[in-house]
């Protein structure tokens, strides 16, 4: 369960988004606005990816445990924006190595056989040892997906990571992720830009404004 | 074709040089092809020494800079002291090999100010100790200074790069994977930025490889690295000299590629294991000591810097100053007075050909950059000067030059300098230009503008703070040009540096501290100047400020 307490972010004096209340396990939380509203920076603070200009105040829990104040590395969130931002230098099933915790698995034989599971559950294990750069968007999406859950994290940020896709791609993409995150029971927070994204996942929805608050439930 | 020309004069200096290594010299009398040269480049007492010296300074520079810069840039990646870094970056940068040389042997010499604090109290020396602290036969010294020297050129080369990866994202990506900071650059950005830095880290390892002005400063002496004594040997007037020092170069060629196979595999193995460490997994998150100990010790390097040139400039006034005495007894101009007329003819020519080789090459670099941003040609060629070294193409060049009748002298420096300022005019110009966003100019077409009104009035114009600090840079490279004002100028004519050199290897402290103030002041103005024009002419423009590598 993901909880916001009077959390907000500001800029130069201004706050750009507030949220109040919280996500329960395997449930989506749809941030919809227009383009500059502050959606991201709204993530980024989640995850710990802001600094000045912007300031955050209030706190966010998972479970009990208050993370407004951990450093990115220890929150445990998992992170997907709309590039895939796969690393170049590292094979398909190597960026998904890269993310599995040592807690659990240790020898490479085992990391290799835990990353091969997430790709298999996106449907990619047949090209493991493929370069990311030669994959299609979608397959692009799908490994993401698989780093980010291979990270075995304990909430799941989505910026816009559908904007990228045809509508038929979109629609097969978006129920991978709604479906694993449901499986593996992570709040999700997800900014679009799309009402269907919001419908598909059946998600509590958030509108945000320029310079005006929006109320989360 | 700009790009071609660009390498021109080197390949046109390396068939120049060929012809003496094999004993063929027309000019002279000598004709066909003996292994004579060769013979006796081998022969010659210590040259495995000086082979080996050469070999094993250059990787040991070249690695010790690529670490640093990339530990650095791990500890300060997305914090406030990358900010700091990058604006220390170009007064550093423009600093001469020779006055950094100087500038260390300031510090470390056995009669050099580190001693001189530790001394009397707590070393207990009351006299310089006889020990070779700078110039040691190992070449250690030389070691450290080149690495002091080119690790803000890395530095500078690979926040080039981290622009042109996407590596916010991907560090971002890491370290919400669990990963530290440092790691989290190390995994998802270095080897990105590394492979974007190959080139300039070839460059610096060539450089190394076969410096001279640095060795005459501080390195080991009999034997010298080879570099050293290639060019004794053809500033030796004798034709033996003459045989001697292109057989010798030519080895220089050979040993250089040798270097750079060496590297490339060395690449490979550290690529490797790498590789195998991120698979593994360890999250490295506790970086914290790791951080404050590389970024405290880059911080206590710059200060070191610091001092030294103040140090440097103080040592051009210095009256008497006994050993364990941290500041001089006395002080006066008397250097500086009885110097003032050469210096300032001096002065007048390195000015004279550094704007000048500036202003020449400017155009070319222009059209270089706009070329490579439309996608016809690649730049990479451009950097064919920086990566042959020096003494293997400038002699061949005098030999041609001596052929084709042209006279060594102030218009022959200027070309040569050319060479040089080329690749560096390109590698500060290419970043920015290429960042400019194209709609500027579509917008500009669009109400009408021709191409020539649009390039000169939008892109030029939108350009012209990095446009200055492109020259600002020339210049700094031009007056730190030993070799090809000593070799092209077949030493009638002086610059900064080529006295420097000369005052350091005579001996005269007070007289080596006044050039290197001038050698340090020149590219220091120039970048002044490249500041502040454009902050006078866009003071009312906030979209005209400098954008940084670093945001
Ligand atoms: N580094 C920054 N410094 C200052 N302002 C920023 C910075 N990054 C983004 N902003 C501003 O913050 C606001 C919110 O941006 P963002 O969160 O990216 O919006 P969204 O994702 O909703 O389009 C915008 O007005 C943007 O201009
Ligand atoms: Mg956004």
């Amino acid at each position: 369960m993901l909880r916001f307490d009077e959390f907000a972010v500001a800029l130069g004096g201004r706050t750009l988004v507030r949220l109040d209340g919280t996500v329960a396990a395997g449930k989506v939380l749809a941030v919809m606005g227009p383009s500059g509203a502050g959606k991201s920076s709204l993530l980024k603070a989640v995850a710990g990816l802001i600094g000045p200009p912007f300031v955050v105040s209030g706190r966010v829990l998972v479970g009990e445990e208050d993370i407004t104040r951990l450093p990115v590395e220890a929150r445990g969130v998992g992170l997907m924006f709309q590039d895939a931002l796969l690393f170049p230098h590292m094979s398909v099933v190597g960026n998904v190595m890269f993310a599995v915790p040592r807690r659990v698995a240790r020898s490479r034989g085992a990391r290799r056989e835990v990353a091969m599971g997430h790709l298999g559950r996106v449907a990619m294990a047949h090209l493991a040892e493929a370069d990311p750069a030669t994959l299609s968007g979608g397959e692009r999406s799908r490994v993401a997906l698989a780093r980010t859950l291979a990270g075995a994290p304990r909430v799941l940020l989505l910026d816009e990571p559908f904007a990228a896709l045809d509508q038929a791609l979109k629609a097969r993409t978006r129920d991978i992720v709604f479906r694993l995150a449901a499986e593996d029971g992570l709040p999700v927070v997800m900014v679009s830009h799309d009402p269907a994204d919001a419908e598909a996942a059946r998600a509590q929805v958030v509108e945000i404004r320029p310079c005006q608050e929006g109320e989360g439930s | 074709m700009v790009a071609l020309a660009a390498m021109l004069p080197v390949a046109a200096g390396l068939v120049g040089i060929l012809a003496p290594a094999f004993g063929h010299l027309p000019a002279l009398g000598h004709r066909g092809v003996s292994l004579a040269p060769f013979a006796a480049l081998f022969a010659a007492p210590g040259i495995a020494t000086s082979v080996l010296l050469s070999a094993a300074t250059g990787l040991a520079a070249t690695a010790l800079g690529v670490g640093l810069t990339m530990l650095l840039l791990a500890a300060s990646y997305g914090g406030r002291s990358l900010v700091v870094a990058e604006r220390l970056l170009a007064p550093i940068l423009s600093v001469p090999h020779a006055a950094a040389a100087a500038g260390f042997v300031f510090l470390f010499a056995p009669t050099g100010f580190v001693l001189r604090l530790l001394s009397p109290w707590p070393s207990g020396l009351e006299a310089p100790p006889d020990i070779a602290l700078v110039g040691d036969p190992y070449g250690i010294a030389l070691v450290l200074a080149l690495a002091m020297k080119e690790t803000p050129f890395l530095f500078m080369m690979a926040l080039v790069a981290l622009s042109q990866v996407e590596a916010a994202g991907r560090v971002g990506v890491a370290r919400s994977l669990g990963y530290g900071r440092m790691a989290a650059f190390l995994h998802a950005a270095w080897p990105l930025v590394y492979r974007q830095m190959r080139l300039p880290v070839l460059a610096v390892l060539a450089f190394a490889a076969s410096v001279v002005d640095v060795v005459m400063i501080l390195g080991p002496r009999q034997p010298a690295p080879l570099g050293g004594r290639i060019v004794t040997w053809l500033q030796a007037a004798d034709l033996d000299g003459w045989f001697l020092g292109s057989a010798g170069a030519v080895a220089m060629m050979g040993l250089v590629l040798l270097l750079v196979g060496l590297w490339r595999a060395g690449e490979a193995v550290a690529g490797r294991a790498a590789a195998r460490l991120r698979l593994g997994g360890r999250r490295w998150r506790r970086d914290r000591v790791a951080r404050v100990a590389v970024l405290g010790f880059g911080a206590v390097a710059v200060a070191a810097m610091a001092v030294s040139f103040a140090g440097l400039m103080l040592q051009s006034v210095a009256g008497y100053w006994p050993f364990p005495d941290v500041l001089p007894a006395t002080v006066g101009l008397a250097v500086w007075q009885r110097r003032l007329a050469m210096a300032a003819a001096t002065l007048g020519d390195t000015l004279t050909i550094a704007l000048a080789a500036t202003a020449a090459a400017l155009p070319l670099a222009v059209v270089l950059v706009e070329a490579a941003r439309r996608g016809g040609v690649s730049t990479r060629l451009v950097y064919v000067p920086l990566i042959v070294p020096q003494v293997a193409f400038l002699f061949g060049l005098d030999v041609l030059a001596i052929r084709a009748g042209l006279t060594p002298g102030l218009g022959a420096v200027i070309l040569a300098h050319m060479v040089f300022a080329l690749p560096y005019q390109v590698i500060a110009l290419a970043g920015p230009w290429q960042a400019l966003d194209p709609r500027f100019e579509a917008v500009a077409a669009s109400l009408g503008a021709g191409p020539v009104r649009r390039f000169v009035t939008v892109r030029l114009a939108m350009m012209t703070a990095s446009l200055l600090v492109t020259a600002a840079v020339s210049v700094a490279v031009s007056v730190g040009l030993y070799l090809p004002t000593q070799m092209i100028g077949a030493g009638r004519v002086a610059t900064v540096t080529t006295e420097a050199v000369a005052a350091a290897t005579g001996g005269d402290r007070r007289l080596l501290g006044l050039y290197a103030t001038l050698q340090l002041v020149i590219p220091l103005l120039a970048f002044a100047v490249a500041r502040w024009v454009p902050a006078l002419l866009w003071r009312r423009r906030r979209g005209m400020r400098p954008v940084r590598w670093a945001a």
